[in-house]
């Protein structure tokens, strides 16, 4: 399942894309410590799977809480994207 | 075996009594600022109306944006978890569902049990929701009925070139005030509304049959703009707000095996 946490507004969409049919067979989850802004969270989804999410304090403005890792300029590889070993999570923006 | 299931919208509460399957009944109530009580009363009014004593009852689960908030529940499920169960159980051809609430819309690809493929939901742009499409009706002083139906006369195509509730509600003022007829605000209106909401589930992938669920699905100006945007029939099932209420009572029934 390929979850989108996030929004659209009119200056564009910024959803986080978690595959949660990759998740669920990672046992490292080193993305929940890598997000300098403690986005992610482990939770059981509605079949009962262990996965990664964002939290929900976070899901309107993942725009501005991400910022810090995305510089205009010299931008340089996203920690969470770094650090999931499966290559689960990707950014819409 | 006997379920119930909780829907915690953002305005309404939506409860769904099963007994063996079978829905019993339905109760709904404005949420408030007493999510908690509103829903015990719901739950009562559905058990009166169903002749079932609440303490015969199961198995309850809770779903919608407050369903942490929901009491004596046994468990809850997410809403997008809760659409997809509902829909499915009414109409095991639908395999893309659109639900847009009061504060939210959401698109939930979804297989042939009921289980989400994918999702994306959309909790933060009003402009793509039905309260927006309130505020309008009212800015137009025409009901929220009256709304749905006279966009269904217009043939005008206008934009609305603001992406935001505020500032497109600034553009139907210009519209009101260049004389423009109401009927075609309203459809400006729903087309907007459904261009964010068609974006959105293009996220996710759309995949037919589409459903249309939640209590926008009972305006039919903004059915019309979906379907033209979208290009495609969408279906309405009975009962369109209580599809997560029934989803959840559904899953309440799996939990309770």
């Amino acid at each position: 399942m390929k979850a989108n946490y996030g929004y659209m507004d009119g200056s564009g969409e910024f959803f986080i894309t978690i595959d949660t049919d990759l998740c669920i067979e990672c046992s490292d989850r080193s993305c929940v410590d890598a997000c300098p802004a403690a986005l992610f969270e482990i939770i059981m989804d509605d079949y009962d799977d262990e996965v990664v999410a964002i939290k929900q304090e976070h899901r309107k403005k993942v725009k501005y809480d991400c910022g810090a890792c995305k510089p205009v300029s010299d931008r340089p590889p996203l920690p969470c994207v770094e650090a999931c070993k499966p290559g689960a999570i990707t950014h819409s923006w | 075996m006997v379920t119930a299931g909780i829907d915690m919208g953002a305005k309404n509460i939506k409860v769904v009594i099963l007994e063996d399957g079978v829905v019993k009944s339905r109760a709904m109530a404005t949420t408030g600022f007493e999510p908690a009580a509103s829903a015990s009363k719901c739950l009562e009014q559905a058990a009166q109306e169903s002749g079932i004593e609440i303490t015969a009852i199961d198995h309850i689960t809770s779903t919608g944006a407050g369903r942490k908030t929901a009491p004596n529940v046994n468990s809850d499920i997410t809403d997008v978890g809760a659409d997809a169960k509902g829909i499915v159980h009414l109409m095991d051809d639908v395999r893309t569902v659109i639900d847009v609430g009061a504060e939210e819309g959401r698109g939930i690809k979804i297989e042939a049990d009921g289980k989400v493929i994918d999702f994306a939901v959309n909790e933060k742009c009003a402009a793509g929701a039905g309260a927006f499409a309130e505020a309008m009706s009212r800015a137009l002083e025409v009901s929220l009925e009256e709304f749905g139906q006279i966009s269904l006369k217009s043939d005008k195509t206008i934009p609305m070139n603001a992406q935001c509730a505020v500032f497109a509600e600034s553009e139907v003022v210009s519209l009101v005030h260049a004389k423009t007829p109401k009927h075609d605000i309203a459809k400006a209106v729903h087309d907007a509304i459904a261009s964010r909401i068609v974006s959105m589930v293009r996220r996710v992938g759309i995949n037919e049959k589409i459903a249309l669920v939640g209590g926008v699905s009972h305006n039919p100006g903004f059915l019309d703009a979906l379907k033209r945007a979208l290009e495609t029939e969408v279906v309405v099932p009975e009962n369109p707000d209580y599809i997560g209420a029934l989803g959840a009572a559904i899953v309440a029934g799996e939990r309770t095996k």
